[in-house]
């Protein structure tokens, strides 16, 4: 397995990111860097600028300033708002996933449970249907959905289910780096509770990175390893993911702790 | 002369509270001691005197104002006052081990994978580390029908002798203790001497934290006293 800490640089290398939208702030002068392997949450009230600073890095956003680098799989450190169309398409299609608050806009809703994780992989260049329709099902069993529903579209899935076939649509190419925008956000408890489970172990299993946006800070406690915490679109407070909850030192921060419901 | 795992040189502590003014609680000060390989080193003093924030601010887990936490891992050696946070990380996968006061239940998780998650880290193939798992919990009485269920259903202190179970299992050259036999039985407590003693054995620098003081006599090999290392409250 590879775990946090693996040599040879970071995989990811943000600084000075800035997006203002007119003259209001998206976010601003951030930076920081991700290593392979590693789990970054991004947390804050809606409004912090979280969502912002998560499109600029996955380049769905323009950042007005600043320069995001990636480690191509080649090893070379590469500035992604300088690579092409071509070249930019490739990575989200084959390097990278990107999980959505909603199912809908990550999913094709009218093409089948199967055709939804097989598409990513046609897009790859694979070709025979049999091995297409063969990982489509073991990824769908990853996600614990029951073999006799790869020919059923996701518009006849419950939430849980859906945000499932979502995460396995974007895991099925072996991404190095997935992104995720509250990728829990709106399910029931028991149903975010299976999936933060099944995260956390494809996570482990897989050496991903991501970068996982949420306001939800038991979320992050479970899935990431650090935290960014931020405020008016800046980051106020950043660290291993425990030391920022439990010995949490930016005023803001210690009320976010503090306003945690106990049950 | 014993080879020091740990060292602390001048470390305090204290919490900046925001929302209640600002006010400023020191913890403890001047906080210096070692602990070398196959030394059980017991740190005394009563409730409050910030024993737990000591075993936290090696771990990582809270901040520390001042001073040098030096790890001694066989990659070289670290100072996790100033560690970035991955170095920290790979730290708790190779060289740190820590059983804290309560067992933070993951949904949906066995006992028998938390147990041998740490091992797996280590990369330990399956079956071993399922072996070791199993010799664990019998050793600490977790009965064998409870293996495949989470934990989150168990008792307080089945509980705790899971998350014991857990923190043993690891093969780390530095193991934290936090009370771990504050809510055992005295059959328990014997079963969790004798994994210290193996620990010891096996050369594992050890620094624990032992309410129970028959328990304190038979593992330990230096006792500091946390009290000596009281913050003054800032005038």
């Amino acid at each position: 397995m590879t775990g946090p800490g693996a040599k040879g640089g970071p995989l990811l290398r943000a600084s000075g990111i800035t997006k203002f939208y007119g003259d209001r702030v998206g976010c601003r002068d951030i930076g920081f860097e991700l290593w392979p392997g590693e789990v970054l949450a991004i947390v804050g009230e809606s409004g912090s600028g979280k969502t912002t600073l998560l499109n600029c890095l996955a380049t769905r956003v323009v950042p007005t300033a600043g320069v995001i680098e990636y480690r191509m799989r080649d090893g070379r450190m590469r500035d992604l708002h300088a690579l092409s169309d071509a070249e930019r398409r490739l990575l989200m299609r084959t390097d990278w996933g990107f999980v959505h608050q909603n199912p809908i806009d990550g999913l094709r809703m009218t093409v089948s449970a199967g055709g939804n994780v097989g598409e990513r992989l046609m897009a790859v260049g694979e070709r025979h249907y049999g091995h297409i329709r063969e990982t489509a099902t073991d990824w769908l069993g990853r996600v614990e959905i029951a073999a006799d529903r790869v020919d059923d579209d996701p518009r006849s899935f419950s939430g849980g289910m859906r945000q499932r076939l979502q995460i396995a649509r974007n895991l099925v190419t072996g991404p190095r780096l997935v992104f995720m925008d509250e990728p829990t956000g709106g399910l029931d408890v028991s149903v975010q509770a299976r999936l933060l489970d099944l995260l956390r172990g494809l996570v482990a299993d897989l050496g991903l990175s991501a970068i996982v946006v949420t306001h939800d800070l038991a979320v992050a406690r479970l899935l990431s390893h650090r935290m960014l915490v931020m405020k008016g679109g800046e980051v106020i407070e950043e660290g291993l993911t425990d030391q920022v909850l439990d010995d949490p030192q930016a005023a803001y921060t210690q009320l976010l702790v503090s306003s945690i419901l106990q049950v | 002369m014993k080879l020091p795992r740990l060292e602390l040189f001048d470390v305090a502590k204290s919490f900046t509270l925001h929302l209640q003014g600002g006010l400023r609680l020191p913890v403890i000060a001047n906080v210096s001691f070692a602990a070398a390989a196959g030394e059980c080193v017991v740190l005394g003093g009563p409730s409050g005197a910030g024993k737990s924030s000591i075993l936290k601010m090696v771990y990582g887990n809270y901040r520390c104002e001042r001073g040098e936490i030096l790890v001694h891992a066989d990659t070289g050696t670290v100072d996790i006052v100033t560690a970035a946070p991955r170095e920290i990380i790979e730290l708790r996968r190779t060289t740190l081990g820590y059983v804290s006061q309560f067992l933070r239940v993951i949904p949906r998780v066995s006992t028998l994978d938390l147990v041998k998650e740490p091992l797996i880290e280590e990369g330990a193939d399956e079956a071993a580390a399922e072996a070791r798992a199993g010799e664990l919990l019998a050793a600490l009485n977790v009965p064998a029908r409870l293996w495949r269920l989470p934990p989150a259903t168990f008792s307080g202190g089945e509980q705790q002798r899971v998350n014991i179970a857990r923190g043993f299992a690891a093969e780390r050259p530095i193991l934290l203790l936090d009370e771990p036999t504050a809510s055992l039985d005295a059959a328990n407590r014997d079963a969790v001497v004798r994994l210290i003693d193996e620990k010891k054995a096996a050369g594992t620098a050890i620094v624990g934290i032992f309410h129970d003081a028959d328990v304190r006599d038979r593992v330990a090999d230096v006792v500091v006293d946390v009290a000596t290392f009281a913050a003054e409250m800032a005038a």
